[in-house]
């Protein structure tokens, strides 16, 4: 899924990573709104087979958005907001 | 009144193989459940199918068990998850190692051939642990499988075989006669000449109402699971001490356990306790470092009984004819469940089993046998 | 006196307000890195849209709610970013999360549990795909952080928020591409009749309404939504009108919402019984008309204690902490208590004649096909819950332990209630009958790994 920038777009940018490639992003940006902006289409894949997951609720309550950030363990993309500089890695 | 050859009190996989093993043999057997079938120690447990560790006289009954897990899904009609994966039982030290061989030698003389894994041969074989575990022995033909599945399977072949397996049927009253048993359970009354005490923790309150008091205290093991992983795990894991136990379904998640759980006085709800939860989870990464990243998404606790000898209370009562005690499994009975089930079933046809049961004679608790 | 409040939207602000007026500073434990709830939640610092841009007809509430929350956070043991994951009512200890890492212990007691709401949703076959979100979601998406989940999405569901976010949407410069309510209007129209009770909440609904119809998004009554389509992203909507008429709309995103359930699971863990709300459809943690659970040192407001909006939220959240303080033998507003009672009780008949107006599609639910996932954490079909019922699981519990629905990393918030239309079904009986899924610690996940 691709997630549109619509209002209160005006932010500083800043880069972080995902699966070591360089994802642009915005202060105040969930890592969630960071990776769907951004075009990567899904933040986890199933473990069922099912193919990519992009979060569901957006608001910390369906566990669907779970990413790796290197040296902080798993986090959830819906109320992580993104930093610069940091890795997230997809599971 | 619902008259039967046999009543059996607790619907677990002790309770519900009998029924099932006495039904196939034509036995109008009668099984009366408080709650669901399997809804205590054996639902809640690791679901371990485990020889490995126990005590040599323990052994014969968990042999004739594991013959019988071997069939358990024609047994049953129902696969609930039998993987003979092998459990694999780590050493942390080398007093554990020593500890691994003097069980592995008595396990020879039962016919159990369990197989060291020396230091190099365990880092080639298990890259995931970490430098705590300096040795491990593996029984291959131990395993697991979903306690949640193992009691309402064999229920619903009992029930196929023509039991009558009564839920929601809390006993009230319990009477014997002199030559059979009256019980009062949901209001209606059934009587049989025999009655099989499989009621876990609460057939301690069962033994003491036949004048067998027995010193039984409430297990609550405290199990967790993990969010699903990549499968890397197939060998179920046990150490030496106890203090931890795990394993991966192929599903991905990890279950593991350690510590006890806690109950309110009635036991009406049982926790897991964080605290336990914690010592469990620092235990686990400790041993497999990998787990570090991993997510609990569940814990759960439930009762089971355990005696100070950590032997359960297996065979005829020594106050009342036609009663059977099977109870007070020490959190190891979810293995031995289907084989009791055959023992009890045995004792009543037969007369006798083939299966030693000296060591979990009620009498070594109470006065009438003379002895402790 | 040790008073912890969990959860800083309407009801815990409320609550904290009166505790610290009657000289009581709770610890006060919220799981966002800011207050505020869900309706007037706050975007991160760095957003500059007003009041009035980001909650519209609620901009005044969200001013004074935001004015009371920043000037009680500095009053009293304001913690933020805190998951309470664990609740021992014997020992009363809350087990907490901070910052996703840091594992602590807070005593209590007394705890008021204001913990919120989630949406309620229904299944449908492709509704794991990227692009399917709740409606609540597409709302938080948009609110907290100025994104859309597509320009064109479709919104499925029913009640006021479905109309309210696409009337937000279409704001923003999205184009929603349908909006497909699946009550009949005969029924929105006959208990429609119920919310005099409240005439501005009653026409801003219709004012909704009338915006949309003006800004020409399709709005279509009596809906049976189908499937989502899409490969690895949603691309279409299949659905049915009234008239029994299929149709594809095409679109690059999808919200789902058939009103709110409670997040009660503190309440279940700390062993409050619960009952079915006919009304609501939901299952509710039990509680006196002041906010008094059954168990000791439990209090509930909000809409984790029963759905209320709003409103209900503000005033349940005063009510029980006065309660809480009149129980602690401290000075409590009695007059402040008896008015709250009053305008509780209006603001809860108008609440359920709201709740009648917009219904759970447990008959929908209760159809869905085999091959849909009812349970999306774990990918249980709605086939294998059917299977569990055939296997004689007479209850949700029950039918967990076979099929694992319900069994993954939410806990079944999400396919509880559509799991228990599908069961019910199956078996048979009223949706009530099969219960509902027990909570397990924890709350939400933990890391194994624990520091602090």
């Amino acid at each position: 899924m691709t997630a549109i920038r619509l209002v209160d777009q005006d932010r500083p940018a800043l880069i972080f990573t995902v699966d070591g490639v360089e994802v642009p992003a915005k202060q105040g940006d969930t890592l969630l709104t960071a990776m769907l902006t951004a075009g990567l289409g899904h933040v986890r894949t199933s473990e069922f087979g099912d193919g990519g997951r992009a979060g569901f609720c957006w608001m910390g309550a369906c566990q669907d958005c779970w990413v790796v950030v290197v040296g902080k363990g798993v986090r959830r993309a819906c109320t992580t907001l993104v930093e610069t500089g940091i890795e997230v890695i997809r599971r | 009144m619902t008259r039967a050859d046999v009543l059996v009190i607790g619907g677990g996989g002790a309770g519900c193989s009998a029924a099932l093993h006495l039904a196939q043999r034509g036995v109008r057997v009668v099984l009366l459940e408080r709650g669901l079938v399997g809804g205590q120690a054996t639902g809640v447990n690791y679901g371990g199918v485990r020889q490995q560790g126990r005590h040599p006289a323990g052994l014969p009954l968990a042999r004739k068990s594991r013959e019988i897990w071997s069939r358990i899904t024609e047994l049953t009609g129902s696969d609930i998850e039998f993987d003979p994966c092998g459990h694999l039982k780590l050493a942390r030290s080398a007093e554990d190692e020593a500890e691994l061989l003097r069980w592995n030698a008595l396990a020879a003389e039962h016919g159990l051939r369990p197989r060291m894994i020396g230091r190099n041969a365990i880092r080639e074989q298990h890259p995931y642990f970490s430098d705590v575990v300096i040795a491990g022995s593996l029984m291959e033909e131990d395993g697991s499988a979903n306690p949640r599945l193992l009691a309402p399977a064999l229920a619903r072949a009992a029930r196929a075989a023509g039991a009558d397996i009564r839920e929601h049927h809390a006993v009230t009253t319990l009477d014997h006669d002199g030559s059979a048993f009256e019980v009062m359970a949901n209001g209606q009354r059934f009587t049989a000449p025999w009655l099989l005490n499989c009621a876990g923790f609460w057939g301690g309150a069962i033994a003491a109402r036949f004048g067998e008091p027995v010193p039984i205290e409430k297990l609550h093991p405290n199990m967790l699971v993990t969010e699903p992983l990549p499968y890397f795990l197939r060998e179920s894991l046990g150490v030496v001490g106890g203090d931890l136990y795990l394993r991966q379904i192929p599903r991905g998640n990890i279950i593991f356990g350690g510590g006890r759980g806690e109950s309110d006085a009635e036991i009406r709800v049982t926790r897991p306790r964080p605290d336990a939860a914690f010592g469990a989870m620092q235990r686990a990464i400790a041993v497999i470092p990998r787990l570090r990243d991993a997510m609990v998404i569940r814990s759960w606790t439930g009762t089971d009984g355990e005696m100070p000898d950590h032997f359960p209370v297996l065979g005829a009562s020594r106050t009342t004819p036609g009663l059977l005690h099977a109870f007070g499994f020490c959190g190891e009975g979810f293995q031995t469940g289907p084989g009791v089930g055959a023992v009890l079933s045995e004792l009543v046809m037969d007369g006798a089993t083939e299966v030693p049961l000296d060591a979990f004679d009620i009498g070594r608790f109470t006065a009438a046998s003379g002895a402790v | 006196m040790k008073v912890v409040v969990v959860g800083a939207g309407p009801a815990g602000i409320r609550a904290v307000e009166q505790l610290v007026r009657a000289g009581v500073f709770p610890t006060w434990i919220e799981e966002g890195p800011d207050g505020g709830g869900r309706i007037t939640q706050r975007p991160p610092a760095e957003f500059s849209r007003s009041h009035a841009a980001l909650y519209g007809a609620d901009a005044g509430r969200a001013k004074r709610l935001h004015a009371a929350l920043d000037s009680l956070k500095a009053r009293v043991d304001w913690r933020p970013d805190t998951l309470v994951w664990n609740i021992r009512p014997d020992a009363r200890v809350l087990h907490t999360l901070t910052n996703g890492a840091a594992q602590d212990e807070v005593s209590y007691d007394a705890v008021i549990l204001c913990t919120g709401a989630m949406d309620r949703v229904l299944p449908l076959p492709g509704w794991t795909l990227p692009g399917a979100t709740t409606l609540g979601g597409a709302q938080t998406a948009l609110k907290s952080q100025g994104v859309g989940i597509g320009a064109n999405p479709v919104l499925i569901g029913t009640g006021p928020l479905l109309w309210l976010t696409a009337l937000q949407y279409a704001k923003a410069g999205a184009k929603p591409a349908a909006v497909l309510d699946t009550t009949d209007l005969l029924t929105k129209a006959r208990f429609g009749g119920g919310m005099l009770w409240n005439i501005p909440t009653l026409l801003r609904g219709m004012g909704l309404y009338a915006s949309l119809k003006l800004r020409g998004v399709k709005m279509y009554e009596d809906v049976t939504p189908l499937a989502i389509e899409g490969v690895d992203k949603v691309t279409a909507v299949h659905w049915r009108d009234a008239a029994w008429k299929e149709h594809v709309t095409p679109c690059d995103a999808v919200a789902l919402g058939w009103g709110l359930k409670p997040e009660a699971q503190l309440a279940d863990l700390a062993g409050v019984p619960f009952d079915y709300d006919d009304t609501q459809q939901n299952w509710v943690p039990r509680k006196d008309a002041a906010g008094r659970s059954p168990v000791a040192g439990v209090y509930l407001a909000g809409d984790g204690a029963g759905i209320g909006g709003v409103d209900v939220a503000e005033l349940g959240g005063a009510r029980a902490a006065l309660a809480l303080l009149a129980d602690a033998k401290l000075p409590s507003d009695m007059a402040l208590s008896k008015h709250l009672d009053g305008r509780l009780r209006t603001e809860r008949r108008f609440r359920a004649a709201l709740e009648r107006a917009f219904p759970y599609p447990a008959r929908l639910a209760s159809r869905m096909e085999d091959s849909t996932s009812v349970c999306r954490c774990e990918v249980i079909t709605a086939g294998e819950l059917r299977a569990a019922a055939a296997a004689e699981a007479p209850e949700l519990n029950r039918a967990k332990a076979f099929s694992r629905v319900g069994m993954g990393r939410c806990q079944g918030r999400l396919c509880g209630t559509p799991a228990a239309a599908v069961l019910a079904r199956a078996l048979a009986v009223e949706v009530p009958e099969v219960g509902r899924l027990r909570g397990q610690p924890p709350v939400k996940p933990v890391p194994l790994q624990q520091v602090g």
